[in-house]
């Protein structure tokens, strides 16, 4: 069993792991959507990694050279990114919009606030 | 050997933005993984990507984010222990999971993996001919998987809407009304 060519992986889900815990220990919303960039990024990282071949260079065609690493990921991630800041930009207009409504972008204060209304 | 030092920096950064409190520091530390996470994605051969995440990833998020702060306030409160015990349970729980999911995955830089059979050698062979471009990132994004992109338009489309309709003009008028609401 070659087990250190999975260690690429481990790291991945190490830090994939870091922004799901930003994302459900903390209360700021703030700093949950700074969780779920990170855990974004962790999840392309993954992506980008399975794609990598051994030898292979940039998927740009060239003459002389036979090998290119996968592009197929690269165009999925592509898209992901751009999607991702448009989903950030939409999770931060609602933080703002909670924070003029509340005062407060601390989940469990908005909680108490809720349940003495 | 390089790709697992950054990712160990990365790592570190992350652990860093989950301990910090000051809330400018963990968006600036953001920042920094992403650039680290775009440095990573060029020398996996992924050189477009790198581009969009150093712009997009570390540029107009984080110059989002400051925004906010800038909106809200920059200083997190102290979360209770309990919550992240149970987190770290869960963390650990989950991260058990996906690591047994990985046993069974084809090995880094495999050239026979599942992954690089399908369509993928066809767009190497073909695209320099059919579509006539050099890089074969942008034939597959604008040519073969064109509506995977317009679709995509409409996703940012509709967040600019969104965001748009949240943040337009009623942002000023509910403070207004509350501030009366306080006065009277």
């Amino acid at each position: 069993m070659e087990l250190v060519g999975l260690l690429n992986y481990w790291i991945v889900i190490v830090l994939m792991m870091t922004g799901f815990y930003i994302v459900i220990s903390h209360g700021n919303l703030v700093k949950k959507i700074v969780g779920l960039n990170v855990f974004q990024v962790s999840v392309f990282l993954l992506y980008i990694t399975m794609g990598k071949v051994h030898g292979g260079t940039a998927p740009i065609l060239e003459e002389g050279i036979a090998l290119y690493s996968n592009p197929l990921p690269h165009v999925l991630i592509l898209t992901a990114i751009v999607v991702g800041v448009a989903t950030t930009a939409l999770g931060l207009a609602l933080v703002v919009r909670i924070s003029d409504a509340y005062g407060t972008i601390e989940d469990d204060e908005i909680d108490a606030m809720e349940n003495n209304d | 050997m390089i790709i697992l030092a950054l990712m160990g920096f990365m790592a570190v950064i992350g652990i860093a933005m989950a301990r910090i409190r000051d809330l400018f520091a963990v968006v600036i530390l953001g920042g920094i993984f992403s650039l680290l996470g775009a440095a990573v994605y060029v020398i996996l051969d992924a050189v477009d990507v790198g581009f969009t995440e150093a712009a997009v990833g570390a540029g107009i998020s984080t110059v989002l984010l400051l925004g906010t702060l800038a909106l809200t306030t920059s200083e997190e409160k102290v979360t209770p222990e309990s919550r992240s015990l149970v987190s770290i349970v869960a963390v650990i729980v989950t991260g058990a999971v996906l690591v047994y999911g990985t046993l069974d995955m084809p090995r880094y830089g495999d050239p026979t993996a599942p992954i690089n059979h399908h369509v993928a050698p066809r767009y190497l062979e073909k695209s320099g001919d059919e579509v006539g471009l050099p890089n074969v990132v942008t034939s597959v994004l604008a040519s073969y998987r064109g509506y995977d992109t317009l679709g995509e338009t409409f996703v940012i489309f509709t967040a600019a809407v969104g965001v748009l309709a949240i943040l337009g003009r009623s942002r000023r008028q509910p403070k207004r009304k509350r501030m009366k609401a306080r006065k009277g």
